[in-house]
């Protein structure tokens, strides 16, 4: 039982990582309607940021508040001028392609321009370990997944309970509408995408101290993430959070009591099931669509 | 008039044809070496692939610096296979098409048991970082080890857990290094009376170690046997470190790897490891080695780099063995060739090749201590049991 209590908890530390990643890309799909396959990435390019702020001398928090404005201007604004403004009038289909083409052309760059090796980076939390019946936990795993829950709470709320946040729903299910409704439409699809980036900058600096900082570390983060995403519901951030932590705890028992071969078959397996039979995902709702 | 105009254009053709044969790649090949680096220098094996390259690089310098080989200095090219094998095997190609004299890499077992089929083709010497078992049971007689194959390195493994536990848990990473030393170190321990009571195969690139820990734990074993590559390793020994495995943790080479050690922290602390070669072995010629390496490139390297190093200097000792220039007879003094310490200082320690590539030497049992490795016991080569 310890044994199995333990998988769960380390599963839901893992899933939490992953929640944070998914929280991207039920963001960007509730308030501007588009798919971001260069969230991995989106978490990546900050890690490397605070990484180069640290080897320059500058503290975790200095880092992290400095990259929170580097972010917003490169991933925020310069993703919205760059690739959303000039392919949105298109369709999705060409931003999800450039998305894809971007996370390669990132990754590159990070690997030319700074390293290919890995790095260790230091944790918000410290490396504590508290051990309760058994079951071995680390101040890092219960910081990641509290402060993830925190995330997903302040967003869903932030999205559904605040103007703001109905205004950039509301562009995103219909433009022309919310136009002629008075909002600013720029502003709100700036808006999300400088939240996107933020949320990606916090996700650096809880996921990096597991994932260590590598130029490829959100290729994996960002499949595992979109799994989560449709999993949980695409258009509910705290189905973000239920789709990492049903993902990562799975992951963990299917090692352990099927085959450690099937572990990362594991969150494809769930993302199947749930696209047959529940294709809206667990907290997602139905969206009609005249067609 | 007509006469001096003619013996100027006459000089001029005369210098041009000179200068040109000078210049021509024939010419040019015969004052130089021309060698080929092909390693990781990005993706899964970076770190290794990196080391590999700087060790080469340093050799390279250090020979030029006394005359080259022969008289002739080495020119090395770096290529980066992307941990690719797909993408070795045609940047041994382009390497042999270049007119490599040799080819050194990759390091990864997968990618040169890929690529060494353009090197023996065209009959090119390679010396590899690749520690699988199969590199030198294919009959190549082009393909020449750096460092102990499996098949010696997991004797003296198998010998040391024997003597000390009764049953282990075994972790591998599952790719052909990792397979190959799980198929080696159960293949030795057979019919000793240390049995392997569970094995657990770990994907490159996983994060999440618990599983594999609580599989150990079940199992109740005396100590686990870890061999995965150099960010897999860290985070499970942090793993380890995190479940409160208490029990103790052997390896072989990576585990106790300098990057590993930077990765994982304090959790590396206690593990055990065979190494081949290490920079703190206590040897003047191996502190020369990590003196010169860290000026140079300001980190101190691990056994890749090492493996690198001593590549090029074993490419000069099997040259000045044959006295010419030429890949088969280089390949050929290859064969049994017994390289001393004391005629070339640059091998680091005494080795002997045999026929098949693979080599012999002293090695050592370490622990990490205090963020480094120590030597805690050297072990004789292998053929003096």
């Amino acid at each position: 039982m310890t044994d199995f209590i333990q998988l769960c908890v380390s599963g839901m530390a893992t899933g939490s990582i992953y929640a944070l990643a998914a929280l991207g890309f039920t963001l960007l799909w509730q308030a501007s309607g588009t798919i971001n396959f260069a969230q991995g990435e989106f978490v990546m390019l900050p890690a490397f940021v605070m990484l180069a702020l640290l080897e320059h001398g500058a503290g975790l928090g200095t880092s992290f508040v400095a990259c929170l404005i580097i972010v917003t201007l490169v991933l925020g604004l310069g993703f919205k001028k760059g690739i959303v403004d000039p392919l949105f009038k298109f369709g999705m289909m060409p931003i999800v392609v450039a998305t894809i083409g971007l996370s390669i052309a990132m990754r590159n760059g990070v690997r030319a321009g700074y390293s290919a090796e890995a790095f260790p980076f230091p944790s918000l939390f410290g490396d504590s370990i508290f051990r309760l019946a058994g079951v071995s936990v680390t101040l890092v795993d219960i910081g990641t997944l509290a402060l993830a829950g925190l995330i997903v709470f302040a967003v869903q709320s932030f999205i559904t309970r605040t103007v703001t946040g109905r205004a950039m729903q509301a562009v995103a299910q219909n433009t022309e509408s919310a136009t002629v409704l008075g909002i600013n439409v720029p502003r709100m699809i700036f808006y999300t995408f400088a939240i996107n980036a933020v949320l990606a900058c916090a996700a650096a600096l809880l996921v990096t101290p597991t994932y260590l900082a590598k130029f490829d570390m959100g290729e994996s983060l960002g499949t595992k993430a979109f799994f989560a995403a449709i999993i949980g519901g695409f258009n509910n951030s705290r189905g973000a959070l239920l789709g990492g932590v049903l993902v990562g705890v799975a992951e963990n028992l299917a090692a352990v009591y099927i085959s450690p071969a099937y572990k990362d078959a594991v969150a494809l397996v769930i993302f199947m099931i749930v696209i047959l039979f529940k294709p809206q995902g667990l907290l997602g709702k139905p969206v009609e669509r005249k067609v | 008039m007509t006469f001096r105009l003619a013996f100027k254009a006459a000089a001029l053709a005369a210098s041009l044809t000179a200068l040109t044969t000078l210049t021509t790649p024939a010419a040019l090949a015969q004052n130089e070496i021309k060698i080929a680096n092909i390693v990781e220098l990005s993706g899964g094996g970076v770190t290794p692939g990196t080391y590999f390259r700087d060790g080469v690089l340093l050799a390279v310098k250090e020979i030029n610096a006394a005359g080259g080989i022969l008289g002739k200095k080495i020119v090395a090219t770096n290529m980066d296979t992307q941990t690719n094998p797909g993408v070795a095997k045609g940047l041994a190609q382009k390497a042999i098409d270049d007119g490599a004299f040799a080819i050194f890499g990759p390091v990864f077992s997968g990618s040169i048991l890929v690529s060494m089929a353009e090197s023996r083709r065209a009959e090119v010497p390679n010396w590899t970082g690749g520690e699988a078992g199969s590199i030198t049971t294919q009959g190549n007689p082009y393909i020449f080890r750096t460092s102990f194959g499996q098949s010696v390195s997991f004797p003296k493994v198998a010998r040391y857990i024997t003597g000390k536990y009764k049953n282990i848990a075994v972790v591998y990473q599952n790719n052909d290094f990792g397979k190959g030393g799980r198929d080696a170190l159960v293949k030795n321990l057979t019919g000793t009376a240390t049995k392997v009571a569970v094995e657990v195969a770990i994907d490159p690139g996983q994060v999440d170690f618990s599983a594999a820990v609580i599989k150990a734990k079940q199992a109740n074993t005396d100590a686990t046997f870890i061999y995965l590559n150099e960010e897999e390793s860290a985070r499970a020994l942090r793993e380890f470190k995190k479940q409160a495995y208490g029990k103790p943790l052997i390896g072989e080479t990576t585990l106790t790897g300098q990057k590993v050690i930077e990765l994982a922290g304090d959790a590396a602390t206690g593990a055990v490891a065979h190494v081949g070669l290490t920079v703190d072995a206590p040897t003047p010629e191996m502190l020369k080695f990590k003196a010169n390496f860290y000026r140079d490139y300001k980190y101190i390297p691990d056994h890749n780099g090492i493996k690198g190093y001593m590549g090029v200097y074993s490419m000069k000792a099997a040259i000045e063995k044959a006295g010419k220039l030429d890949r088969k007879a280089v390949a050929q003094a290859m064969k049994g060739l017994d390289i001393k310490v004391a005629k070339y200082p640059g091998i680091l320690m005494d080795v002997k090749f045999d026929d098949k590539g693979d080599l012999d030497r002293e090695s050592f049992l370490v622990e990490v201590k205090n963020g480094r490795q120590e030597v805690i016991q050297t072990l004789p080569p292998l053929s003096k049991k």
